[in-house]
């Protein structure tokens, strides 16, 4: 379709303003983690990368990485084992209350996170009994982060249909051999995005991580919201933001990859 | 011994009756077909004796083992499906050689094996391929090769040939009767086309409404169909109506006459004796078909008859005022369908 040349350059400067909007601010905290005065006045008038080397020796910050990765991490993993599982007993068998599953599994991630928060911190401190520590903000966590691993297998096993798995059956395989052979094989790139979205929300989560999460526990983003307003840790709160950002690149690079090898 | 034995199976999906109270019995080494229009229960059978589906009541037997709980991979039958349903990533050979690889067949045996099944289907060129890279026929061919690879002493078939073109199909069922004649082993095809099932089969089930409304060879099939429904699904047939039943002194009921069974005679001659009905018509339609003549005629009342002549044959033309006849013998007498 060939657009009219007054729309195409209309069109151009819109996308050009949304884009601005977006990462312009991204630009201004890159430059802030190399702004020569502490207190980030606008605009810069010396360059440094005193900044760079102190976050690099920061323990609170250092600590705080590690924390938010090993939560991430453990998320993640259980997050794709269990949406796994409910997503196959969802698309491939029929039982009682199989629609009022599906809905609750997926609505976590509508639910406002102060409500989950609240929700799970009398759930494990009352009924339970037991101390917030990793192990509850790990729990937590995977609420929300089944709901991506679910939701991207689900779709897949929809459109990949049964036959395969019945053709799998017939010619002798059990039901583990034909999920390992037949199965995850042509889902694997699905859970892997629906992986990494997981471990994307649990890596910035803080409303249900601040209700969930033991005192002596600081991930990430709890660090940066204690650190953010502290004289003299604001540039190195910009710089763990520049990291951040570097690092999320990686994981869109291989998503993307793996999606463009799915279509052949 | 049969090879399948299926005792009053009833299958339910809700409320939808698939399959009403079914017995059959499919021998030991006969290529057996399954006949019958969408939604008439005959792949739903299928799915029964693979395993797919469970019945909602009556047993399943396979050379007189009561399977109706077992899974399908507790089965001794194998399946070639109407999508071919190949794995789509691994190449044909892995896909021929799954069956043995999940039997912990090792690698070299399994991947001998399975080059001697491609090679019976001459694909052996193509094992290195994934299925996307091959054409339906020789996917349909690999799906054939996978499921023979296991050895079945039964090989269920669903619709295998649907999705082929006119030629490489009718090329397909004489291969697949040779094959079938070669390896001994029993063949449950699944088809709605009545001249595949007559082609192929030894004995042919004739479907509809989730009931087998005849079961025999294709020539009891065709020569005698048992009621409406099978007159008029297999093959082109015409009803005879009431009033040449009661006219021809004919017990009252429901007749039918194949069209090749109409001769032509002179409109003065259309008297109808003992042995046969004749009626006078009018030619209406007039087709050449290359090795027959197919016609149209129309009774004073207003029925329709086909007439099939050969193409050596004169016949009369469009508009002629003629008579037909058959004999008396040549007319089948009809129960009502079943199910109905």
């Amino acid at each position: 379709m060939e657009l009219r040349r007054g729309t195409k350059i209309m069109f151009g400067v819109a996308s050009v303003i949304v884009l601005m909007f977006i990462y312009i601010p991204l630009m201004v905290v890159a430059l802030n983690s190399i702004n020569g005065d502490a207190s980030l006045t606008w605009p810069i008038r010396s360059v440094t990368l005193e900044w760079w080397v102190r976050a690099f020796h920061s323990q609170g910050a250092l600590q705080a990485v590690s924390t938010s990765l090993e939560v991430a991490a453990a998320a993640t993993v259980c997050a794709l084992v269990l949406g796994t599982l409910c997503a196959l007993a969802l698309q491939r068998y029929e039982f009682f209350g199989k629609s009022a599953i599906s809905l609750l599994v997926v609505l976590p991630i509508a639910l406002p996170g102060i409500v989950t928060g609240i929700a799970l911190n009398n759930a494990f401190t009352t009924m339970v009994g037991i101390r917030l520590s990793m192990f509850t903000l790990v729990v937590a966590h995977v609420t929300f982060c089944i709901v991506t691993v679910y939701n991207n297998a689900f779709a897949r096993l929809g459109q990949l249909g049964e036959h395969a798995e019945e053709a799998s059956s017939d010619l002798g395989a059990g039901v583990w051999d034909t999920f390992r052979l037949v199965t995850f094989p042509r889902i694997k790139s699905a859970l892997f995005a629906g992986g990494l979205l997981a471990f994307a929300l649990s890596f910035d989560e803080i409303v249900v991580t601040t209700f969930t999460a033991g005192q002596d526990i600081t991930t990430l983003p709890i660090w940066i919201m204690n650190n953010m307003f502290r004289p003299h840790q604001a540039p190195i709160v910009a710089v763990v933001a520049v990291v951040m950002v570097l690092v999320s690149l990686i994981p869109l690079w291989i998503s993307q990859r793996i999606s463009a090898e799915d279509e052949d | 011994m049969d090879a399948i034995t299926i005792s009053s199976v009833t299958k339910k999906f809700g409320s939808f009756l698939a399959i009403d109270d079914l017995n059959m019995s499919i021998r030991d080494g006969e290529f057996f077909s399954m006949l019958g229009p969408s939604g008439s229960g005959k792949t739903t059978t299928l799915r029964l004796i693979a395993g797919f589906e469970k019945p909602t009541s009556g047993t399943i037997a396979l050379h007189g083992e009561d399977v109706t709980r077992k899974a399908p991979f507790e089965r001794d039958v194998n399946t070639v499906f109407q999508d071919y349903a190949l794995f789509p990533h691994v190449t044909c050979l892995d896909n021929v050689a799954y069956g043995l690889r999940v039997r912990g067949v090792p690698k070299a045996a399994r991947y001998k094996r399975a080059h001697e099944m491609l090679d019976l289907v001459q694909l052996d060129a193509k094992a290195g391929n994934k299925p996307s890279q091959l054409s339906g026929g020789q996917q349909q061919r690999v799906a054939l090769a996978r499921a023979l690879a296991l050895k079945p002493k039964v090989l269920l078939l669903d619709e295998p040939l649907s999705a082929l073109d006119m030629k490489l199909r009718q090329q397909m069922q004489v291969e697949l009767k040779h094959l079938q004649r070669e390896l001994g082993i029993t063949f449950v095809f699944v088809t709605h086309d009545q001249q595949e099932a007559m082609v192929m089969s030894d004995r042919i089930a004739v479907f509809n409404k989730g009931r087998v409304q005849q079961m025999g060879t294709p020539s009891e099939i065709y020569d005698r169909p048992a009621n409406m429904f099978v007159a008029s699904f297999v093959g082109t047939t015409n009803f005879i109506p009431e009033s040449v039943v009661s006219k021809n002194g004919m017990e009252s009921g429901h007749y039918s006459i194949r069209p090749e069974h109409i001769l032509f005679s002179s409109p003065s001659a259309s008297i109808s004796d003992k042995e046969h009905v004749s009626i006078p018509v009018t030619v209406f339609d007039s087709t050449y078909l290359g090795t027959e003549y197919r016609l149209l005629v129309r009774t004073g009342k207003g029925t329709t008859f086909t007439v099939v002549r050969p193409a050596d044959e004169v016949v009369p033309e469009r508009g002629s005022q003629v008579a037909i006849r058959w004999r008396k013998d040549d007319q089948v007498r009809l129960a009502s369908v079943k199910g109905e």
